[in-house]
């Protein structure tokens, strides 16, 4: 494997729900490459959700969840942090701007397209309205989805049709500028052309952004990632390159799930 | 069998059904030929003590009004408490059986209830006692719609919400009343109208007044109360009286109630 630079760097973390008994992920070791895509696959309830959902701490919505270990986030100015760390809701605020995540389900909001893109960018402190209209225009057209989208600016967001809302949410997120973005099977609801426009995206974004993705979707991991974390019954069984992952796995147990034979 | 069945089952619905319509077209139409007879401008603009209803129209929405009021944001409140706040506990549980239970309480045990805290005390009918017993008939409605309509919104847009940096906070009152807006909407002008048109709550708590009032603190005049002590007067002019204020008020609370299920269509389409 090449020595690329982590941007986020999980360390013998553990992770056990509210009132749960048995941790629901135990003992995960897992970089994060900048710049690249690392995808994490394996079967139903093996702890994929629950990881990504660490790594923006949106567990914490909900009271009583239990971490072990650390999770490393590199800050701008190469510093590095335990995100387990942070208490304060200021904080919180500002490692959800840093670490941006998009839903399996699109989730416009309840608004205009224009305010969808906006409300994140005002939360971030950007008030004044030509600011506001370039970020916006700009990561539209980033998304490829401005020529769509240019004659409907002010109308409701929930008129689109389900993957221009995606790519939409993806938008919102982008124009935050995050260091690194988390998809949830972000494709899994979604027609295959709106699928294919959806992964295009997700590679254009890598040059700038720092990229993991959860996907039920061997094929789509295969075209997409860089990287591939197999992980089975809350265990990171194995992290290695896409290509070595799908051709040549180093775990038996890998080989199985990728050849179809359980999951 | 079943093909038997299955037609008997649709000729007794049926038949309910237009057994039904029949008796809610007989009371509209035995209500707009006897309350016509006396529906004129001139009951508009004059007080029941001139033979009017202009003070009890206006007793009326004053009362069932400002019982909306008070109730609307207490009602909200509680609704967002319940569904965004409580995490599922004990005593939120204990809260939404608390309004089931007083949403099917009959109005006139709430009436009988505020009587016995407000009224006796005081020694006298007034028209916060009424605005307080409809206020108590309100607001367990107004939670359990609030509460229901935010259930609606999906957990992915709250979390969409706090993934951007918003604080819980702004993803409630920017995101989520926003997404149960119309359902909420809706629910409050169904709730007026079931207060608009009580009138065991106010029975004993407002008591009846023939002249106009802005008192609140006195007896206070309201159509409902009126029309059942015009429909049982000797004097036929007062119960023909009584007929027009009561076709009044049934079309006004059908307006309501239309607009509140054409709000709820709409939304639907
Ligand atoms: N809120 C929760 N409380 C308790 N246990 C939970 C909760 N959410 C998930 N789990 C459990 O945690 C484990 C991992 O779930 P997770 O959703 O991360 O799986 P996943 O790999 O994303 O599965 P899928 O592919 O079906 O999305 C499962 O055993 C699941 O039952
Ligand atoms: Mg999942």
């Amino acid at each position: 494997m090449k020595d690329i630079a982590n941007i986020m760097e999980i360390q013998d973390f553990s992770f056990t729900y509210p009132k749960a008994e048995n941790p629901s992920l135990k003992n995960i070791n897992l970089p994060i490459k900048e710049n690249h895509i690392t995808a994490l696959i394996g079967p139903s309830g093996c702890g994929k959700s629950t990881l990504l959902r660490a790594m923006n701490r949106i567990h914490d919505l909900y009271p009583g969840c239990h971490y072990e270990g650390a999770i490393k986030l590199k800050n701008q100015d190469g510093s590095i942090g335990n995100i387990l760390d942070i208490k304060k809701e200021n904080d919180f605020i500002a490692l959800r701007q840093r670490v941006g995540m998009i839903f399996q389900k699109p989730t416009p909001f309840p608004m205009t397209i224009y305010e969808n893109i906006a409300y994140g960018l005002r939360i971030a402190g950007i008030k004044n309205k030509n600011d506001l209209e370039e970020i916006i225009v700009k990561s539209l057209q980033d998304a490829a989805l401005w020529n769509e989208v240019k004659d409907r600016l002010h109308q409701d967001a929930r008129g689109l049709s389900g993957g221009q809302q995606q790519r939409l949410c993806i938008t919102r997120v982008v124009a935050l500028k995050p260091d690194l973005m988390l998809f949830d099977e972000p494709t899994s609801a979604l027609d295959p052309i709106s699928t294919l426009a959806i992964e295009e995206m997700i590679l254009g974004l890598k040059e700038k952004y720092s990229i993991a993705i959860v996907t039920h979707n061997m094929q789509q991991a295969s075209r997409i990632s860089d990287y591939t974390a197999f992980m089975y019954l809350g265990d990171l069984v194995e992290f290695n390159d896409t290509d070595v992952m799908f051709t040549n796995p180093k775990e038996q147990q890998t080989n199985n799930y990728i050849t179809g034979k359980f999951g | 069998m079943r093909l038997l069945i299955n037609k008997l089952v649709l000729g007794l619905s049926s038949l309910a059904a237009v057994i039904g319509l029949v008796f809610l077209g007989w009371i509209l139409i035995t209500l707009i030929i006897k309350g016509s007879e006396a529906l004129s401008p001139y009951i508009f603009t004059h007080d029941l003590i001139n033979n009017g209803i202009r003070n009890l129209l206006f007793g009326q929405f004053v009362l069932a009004g400002l019982a909306t009021i008070i109730g609307i944001p207490i009602g909200i409140m509680a609704g967002i408490y319940l569904q965004e706040y409580s995490n599922g506990s004990k005593y939120a549980d204990f809260i939404r059986d608390l309004s089931d239970v007083m949403m099917s309480a009959p109005s006139i045990v709430i009436g009988t209830f505020v009587y016995a805290v407000v009224v006796m005390p005081t020694g006298h009918t007034a028209g916060w006692a009424g605005v307080f017993a409809l206020f108590v008939m309100m607001l367990p409605i107004v939670v359990r719609a609030t509460d229901d309509m935010l259930s609606l919104v999906p957990t992915e847009l709250r979390e969409a919400g706090i993934a951007i940096g918003a604080s819980k906070y702004h993803v409630i009152v920017n995101i989520i009343l926003r997404a149960a807006k119309v359902g909420i909407v809706t629910g409050l002008i169904l709730a007026f109208a079931r207060v608009v048109g009580e009138t065991a709550p106010l029975l004993y708590t407002s008591g009846s007044s023939v002249y106009w009032s802005t008192d609140l603190s006195d007896t206070f005049p309201s159509i409902t109360v009126s029309i059942y002590n015009l429909a049982t007067m000797p004097d036929d002019k007062m119960v023909q009286l009584a007929w027009a204020a009561a076709l009044v008020l049934t079309f006004f609370v059908l307006i309501l109630n239309l607009l509140g299920r054409y709000i709820i269509r709409e939304k639907h389409h």
